[in-house]
């Protein structure tokens, strides 16, 4: 019986700290719309802040808690609104979950920046104690605390009584809500929803830099990671408050640490289950809050009321072209390849980075068919690549089938689990699909990876090159050239399915739900074939990269590597085949030349990670439209060549579309019309 | 038997009775018109027609079958073709493909394997057939302009094409004259009209413009706090004096 309380007691300041967390998240959620998957980037600058003034130059605690919570924590929610969410207050709601994702990214690495990417130990909390405060223990009864508990506690009483009181009878609480429902009814009503939502985004970013100071002790060292991964447990818990309450949100977080307690405390160690369930535990809670809580399960996101006044979204730039631009487009591209495979094969280095390229390309079809054609944002696409990675490795070595066989067993098993997948969670849509396709992806990682029969425990499998037709690819310039055969099958595969009957059934889900099924149209089946196509390629991708490089392992299918990918297709084109292309080669050809110029790489992620709030404004992705854009003007100009040329001819010539303006117009109108 | 026969709908929000027993029947090729003041609950039983809403009591028979309970794509492959109050187009798709689309997502068939073999292409036979709807509406000559160019007015006219190429045997208008102007409403249900004659389609028009349903409909029903005041013919239910104090008012 003592045990039990001990264990319960034990989960209680761990549940506080998963509560806080959470609570910050609703707080976002409710007062900017944003679900804010980079609350614990936040959260991670002002833990940095404070453990580099306080631990590593010696500042007393209070002024490095000033400057960490109190001054670097409104000022970063300040900055992300002034320069990016106000922008987003009337975007859809993926698009704003696509910014808070590229922030996830990017934050953290540019942090990294300052602080270094050095391991920083010896952390330190901010209760006051002459022995730290890890060490300074209170003795309540039979049980004891820590400082650092302590802190947590009290700390977590503050924050939900102050909000609580904030949003049941301030003023500008009432503000908030209102500006989320919607931004224009508020502005018509006399209110600047603008210094609101910046209002908001100060508090809410206030709460994660306290969140980061409280937690950072918990951890052996300030790393970027541990920050990240407990926001699982903390959308676990904002789930259970269906995303709204406060006080149901911390009965969530703190049943979620007495859950894990009482696991910690009664699993054997040793056991499996222990070793996979318990860490695993949130990821579980979340994914299967998401699919069984009602509050969430009859949830409709909000929808603005006003939403009718909005110009129409941005069409995709000048779909029409003429015959002869098409096939100079094609012609150019033909150049590209013809100088770059040369290039390419010249030598071994190239030669690798030039097969993984093509490789990765493969794998971001996956996105192309998911994001771009389905509309739907999935966090779980290097699981499929894993799957399909780990299951050509198994029946490699436990069958000793062919290789090549084995990467379409991969692809397939990949498809079947996309497919059972999606029956569950393809319902949820928008946020909430992203989110369980994210604790699936980490759930998987967790718990299944580590287990011999599929990620091979502490020895990852070798994976031999393909031979068949007498070609042995072990040969590295064969093996380039098998995978570009197997990328342009896939493409053409995409094309075809693009402009097929599922294509353009997925084309109208996307542009009206219910228009689409007033025809006849049934959403899930159409999302379900896309989702398991989309797992499918992933698969098939994974299983590639596993021949590659010669062994599945775990650490190339990272499921934070998987958020990366997806932020770099949607930033530079998600609609197309050569977007995926583009995103494959700049994911190597970036990291190459910011290597060569001597500048530190990790602006890579950085870069793509601030890209991705153009996701907002161009969702075929920002370089899709700039080459559209081009295309567009070039094609412009031909038509007013043509027409200065043969003035006699026919009005009907650019039937076609309204690309061509009439020279009256003035053509910067034109730009934004197409 | 009629085409649509609903009976004794009823729904309720939270304590509010929105739809308190209320019947109405279609019958084939028949334009029949459901008006009703503000806040009536023409959009619910609407919703509940289509299947976007479940009624709590009452059931819903289309040529012969009960669908009270069949998801909203099965009713559109079963004959029922609707437009929206808020018009609601595919974003980056031409006027002839919403037409395209709509022929093939009627009949429900989809296969992965076709579409990848590159074998679900357009035939000449489907946009032949697009073709002759953009026709009878008049909106050939914007076939391959993108939906984004079309005003509301074309707009309402894209989804009606949009509707027909399902081969509806009913088609439900929501206020299909909102937003529009006069002139706009009067090409419109010239329009309809042609359409109507053409196809022998069934219509059942939710609306609030009052001229606008008199130059069209055959019969009418009122409704007015969530129960039906009067039906019967168009000139008869005009003419009645509760309809007239409970609805038109200095309407007329």
């Amino acid at each position: 019986m003592t045990d039990l309380i001990t264990y319960v007691l034990r989960g209680i300041p761990f549940g506080c700290v998963f509560a806080l967390v959470a609570i910050g998240l609703v707080l976002t959620y409710k007062t900017s719309g944003v679900f804010n998957l980079a609350f614990g980037a936040q959260a991670y600058v002002s833990a940095a802040v404070y453990y580099d003034t306080h631990v590593r130059h010696k500042w007393p605690i209070i002024p490095a808690f000033v400057l960490a919570v109190l001054v670097f924590g409104p000022l970063v929610g300040l900055v992300l609104d002034r320069l990016i969410f106000r922008f987003m207050r009337t975007a859809p709601h993926v698009a704003r979950l696509v910014a808070a994702l590229g922030l996830l990214v990017a934050i953290p690495q540019l942090v990294n920046l300052w602080f270094g990417q050095s391991p920083s130990f010896g952390v330190e909390g901010i209760w006051p104690s002459s022995q730290g405060s890890n060490f300074a223990v209170y003795h309540f009864g039979d049980y004891a605390l820590n400082g650092d508990q302590v802190a947590t506690l009290i700390a977590t009483a503050v924050v939900v009584i102050g909000l609580t009181a904030l949003f049941r009878f301030s003023d500008i609480g009432l503000r908030m809500r209102a500006v989320v429902e919607s931004a224009r009814m508020t502005e018509l009503s006399g209110i600047n929803a603008g210094r609101v939502g910046t209002i908001a985004w100060m508090l809410s970013s206030l709460v994660a830099g306290l969140a980061g100071v409280l937690l950072a002790p918990l951890f052996a060292q300030v790393s970027a990671t541990n920050f990240t991964v407990l926001i699982v447990a903390a959308i676990a818990a904002a789930a259970f408050g269906g995303l709204t309450s406060i006080p149901l949100t911390l009965l969530g977080g703190i049943l979620l640490g007495v859950a894990q307690g009482l696991l910690g405390g009664y699993l054997p160690p040793a056991s499996v289950l222990a070793q996979g369930l318990r860490p695993s535990l949130p990821f579980v809670a979340l994914f299967l809050l998401l699919i069984f809580w009602p509050s969430l399960r009859n949830r409709r996101e909000v929808t603005d009321p006003l939403a009718g006044v909005d110009p129409p979204p941005p069409g995709l730039a000048a779909l029409e072209r003429s015959r002869g631009l098409t096939w100079a487009t094609r012609i150019f591209a033909l150049i590209v390849l013809a100088i770059a495979i040369p290039f390419v094969l010249s030598s071994n280095y190239w030669l690798l980075l030039g097969t993984e390229a093509v490789i990765l390309s493969t794998i971001f079809l996956s996105i192309v068919v998911i994001t771009g054609m389905a509309g739907q944002i999935s966090l779980c696409q290097a699981t499929f690549a894993a799957i399909g990675a780990f299951t050509t490795a198994q029946l490699v070595s436990n069958y000793h089938v062919s290789v090549m066989i084995t990467i379409l067993a991969g692809a397939a098993m990949a498809a079947v689990v996309g497919a059972l997948l999606a029956i569950p969670v393809l319902r949820l849509g928008g946020i909430y699909l992203a989110l369980a396709t994210f604790a699936f992806a980490l759930m998987f990682e967790s718990v299944l990876v580590p287990l011999d029969w599929v990620g091979g425990g502490a020895n990852p499998i070798k994976v031999p090159r393909p031979k068949f037709a007498g070609i042995d690819f072990a040969n590295n310039k064969s093996f380039f050239f098998l995978c570009i055969a197997i990328l342009a099958v896939v493409s053409v595969l995409v094309i075809f399915v693009r402009g097929g009957t599922i294509g353009r059934y997925l084309d109208a889900l996307r542009g009206s739900e219910t228009a689409a099924q007033a025809i006849g149209v049934n959403p899930t089946r159409a999302r379900i074939i896309a989702f398991s196509l989309s797992a499918g390629i992933a698969g098939l991708g994974g299983g590639l990269l596993a021949t590659q490089t010669g062994i599945a392992q775990p650490a190339d299918y990272n499921s934070f590597l998987g958020l990366f990918w997806v932020v770099l297709v949607v930033t530079l084109g998600s609609r197309t085949v050569e977007g995926a292309v583009q995103a494959g080669v700049a994911f190597y050809v970036v990291d190459e030349i910011l290597k060569r110029i001597g500048i530190n790489q990790s602006w890579q992620p950085i870069l793509f990670g601030l890209g991705a709030m153009t996701y907002a404004k161009h969702p075929e992705g920002i370089l899709e439209f700039q080459k559209r854009q081009s295309l567009a003007f070039v094609q412009r100009h031909l038509d007013r060549m043509k027409r200065r040329g043969a003035p006699a001819e026919p009005a009907g010539a650019d039937e076609a579309g309204a690309v061509a303006p009439t020279p009256a117009q003035p053509s910067s109108e034109r730009v934004g019309a197409d | 038997m009629a085409l649509l026969e609903a009976r004794d709908i009823s729904k309720r929000f939270a304590g509010i009775t929105a739809l308190d027993d209320v019947s109405l029947d279609v019958e084939a090729g028949e334009p029949v018109g459901l008006i009703g003041p503000n806040g009536a609950g023409k959009t619910t039983f609407f919703n509940c027609l289509l299947g976007l809403l479940r009624p709590d009591g009452g059931r819903v028979v289309f040529d012969g079958r009960n669908i009270t309970r069949m998801p909203v794509y099965k009713r559109a492959r079963l004959g029922f073709g609707r437009t929206f109050q808020r018009i609601e187009l595919f974003s980056g798709m031409t006027v002839r493909d919403h037409l395209l689309v709509a022929e093939r997502a009627h009949r429900g068939t989809a296969s992965l394997w076709k579409d990848m073999l590159n074998l679900s292409r357009a035939t000449t036979e489907e946009i032949e057939k697009a073709d002759a709807t953009l026709e009878l509406l008049g909106l050939l000559d914007y076939a391959n302009r993108p939906i984004e160019s079309c005003g509301l007015g074309r707009g309402r006219l894209v989804e009606v094409g949009r509707a027909l190429m399902t081969e509806p045997k009913l088609l439900l208008l929501d206020e299909p004259s909102s937003g529009l102007d006069r002139v706009e409403t009067e090409e419109l249900v010239t329009t309809l009209q042609s359409v109507q004659r053409e196809r022998g389609t069934a219509i059942l028009l939710v609306e609030h413009d009052v001229e606008m349903v008199q130059s069209f409909v055959s019969r009418l029903y009122v409704l007015d706090f969530g129960t039906l005041i009067a039906s019967g013919t168009t000139a008869e239910v005009l003419g009645d004096a509760t309809v007239r104090k409970a609805y038109l008012g200095e309407y007329v």
